[in-house]
């Protein structure tokens, strides 16, 4: 509960200073939306090549968004140094960090539920069906996205090349994370569709551990 | 613009006491801060001079628990306050003001106020930051973006946030900078009201600016080390007048 008001209190402040500026989610979806169209020139979307290689390219495309969104949340911190006043306050600095992963959480999760019917449109793909198991797929991919992707977010914001930086670090650490949306998502596009316990197995487990290294040294990552 | 309103804290006493004990900070190679001792009591109000690149922002970091010690440490007093491995409790009572405003440009006036009014736990958050921009003369401007704010009117949103909780240590970075005439009056107001109710103030200056006239005690600092305390020997006046001098003539 010492955690959960803090947390509160800091997302209502990134939901609001992003839905007055929408400065991360319209460049998003923009971005998203190029690379899914982009994707769908480069072959024949049958119905069997688009089961096959849809997933992948869906889950691709949303790595790079994150890339690209996750960047300005601790670099939109520094042209006041409002991070000095956030670790200044009474609070656990890890309720900083939480409060970053969950509004970078929504955000995604709000672009990419914009992008699910041009995804299926472009791919052809019926995606009603499976709404709810992909749904779940997208809720744990994007978790892994957005965990991963905030902290390492906070280490490139320090340093010098972040803009590189924070690719670089990200893309080679969430490849399991990536390999296992891609194969959970494509399980469901298969006939009959089925959702991999194996794949969301996998998911869940490397959420479960970065959330945990997060806890435990996420206080670490907001100092000079 | 009049002083803000003084904690209403009665629970425990009005001034935070602050020690150095052989603290020294490091970046890379080079030493911010050297065995630095230093004790100041609570209720003082305390100039720290000296030229750019002494070590006045490290240290006023590290009296705000912002940077992490190569060597030493810092207490504060009443001993109550410093919580084994968690600051909170000595955080609730530090105010802050910056070189940077430590303020969300896309937020209003109000809204920055009402964030950190509940990050503390203040009671009625709202009410808390009206009343915290009325003496700092922004109530009218209270529902506009801090990014459409001029330099002092930031200057002075910055100050008010930093009194928002009623601080007992209010640690003050050049807390001029960009005020005017009449900024420059309402600050010296505010630290007047906070150290007659026996806040401790330390602050970094050039030595000019109205506040200085409430200055108890002065040190000055060269290349990371305390190179004259006024407490020891010297008058406070004498080397917030030197520092001025020596600003003026860089």
């Amino acid at each position: 509960m010492a955690l959960a008001r803090p947390i509160g209190i800091l997302l209502a402040k990134e939901l609001r200073t992003e839905f007055r500026t929408r400065e991360l989610l319209v460049s998003t979806l923009v971005f998203v939306l190029i690379v899914l169209v982009l994707f769908s020139f480069t072959f024949d979307p049958t119905t069997a090549e688009s089961r096959r290689f849809g997933p992948g390219l869906l889950w691709l495309a949303l790595l790079f968004a994150g890339s690209l969104m996750l960047h300005p949340s601790f670099t939109r911190e520094q042209s006041n140094d409002t991070l000095v006043a956030l670790r200044m306050a009474p609070i656990e600095p890890v309720s900083i960090l939480a409060a970053k992963i969950l509004a970078n959480f929504c955000f995604l999760l709000v672009a990419e539920l914009v992008l699910l019917p041009v995804f299926a449109a472009l791919y052809n793909l019926r995606i009603v069906p499976v709404l709810g198991r992909l749904v779940a797929v997208l809720v744990l991919g994007t978790l892994a996205l957005s965990i991963v992707g905030t902290v390492f977010a906070a280490i490139s914001s320090q340093a010098r090349m972040r803009e590189l930086l924070l690719p670089l670090l990200l893309l080679p650490l969430l490849t399991p994370a990536l390999v296992a949306s891609a194969e959970a998502t494509a399980g469901l596009f298969e006939s009959p569709p089925a959702l991999p316990a194996v794949w969301v197995g996998v998911l869940a487990a490397f959420d479960t551990i970065f959330l945990t290294v997060t806890w435990l040294f996420g206080e670490y990552l907001l100092e000079e | 613009m009049n002083p803000p309103p003084q904690s209403t804290d009665a629970q425990s006493p009005a001034g935070l006491g602050l020690e150095f004990v052989d603290f020294a900070k490091r970046y890379g190679a080079r030493y911010a801060l050297r065995g630095i001792s230093l004790s100041i009591a609570p209720g003082e109000c305390v100039a720290l001079v000296g030229p750019n690149g002494s070590g006045k922002t490290t240290l006023l970091k590290a009296a705000a628990l912002l940077v992490r010690p190569t060597k030493g440490c810092v207490h504060f007093t009443p001993a109550s306050v410093n919580g084994a491995g968690d600051n909170s409790a000595a955080k609730r009572h530090i105010g802050f003001v910056s070189h940077s405003t430590l303020l969300y440009d896309d937020l209003t006036a109000e809204e920055n106020l009402v964030l950190f009014a509940r990050l503390y736990g203040l009671d009625s958050p709202e009410g808390r930051a009206r009343a915290a921009l009325d003496p700092a003369g922004l109530a009218a401007r209270r529902q506009d973006l801090v990014r459409n704010f001029s330099r002092g009117m930031r200057q002075r949103l910055a100050i008010a946030r930093a009194l928002l909780a009623g601080p007992k240590l209010l640690l003050l970075d050049e807390p001029s900078t960009g005020l005017d005439r009449a900024g420059q009056q309402w600050l010296a107001a505010a630290l007047a009201n906070l150290t007659g109710a026996g806040c401790t103030v330390l602050m970094s200056t050039h030595g000019a600016g109205e506040a200085n006239a409430l200055v108890t005690r002065a040190i000055r600092l060269l290349a990371g080390s305390i190179a004259e305390d006024s407490a020891i020997s010297g008058d406070p006046r004498a080397m917030l007048a030197a520092a001025l001098a020596a600003h003026q003539e860089a």
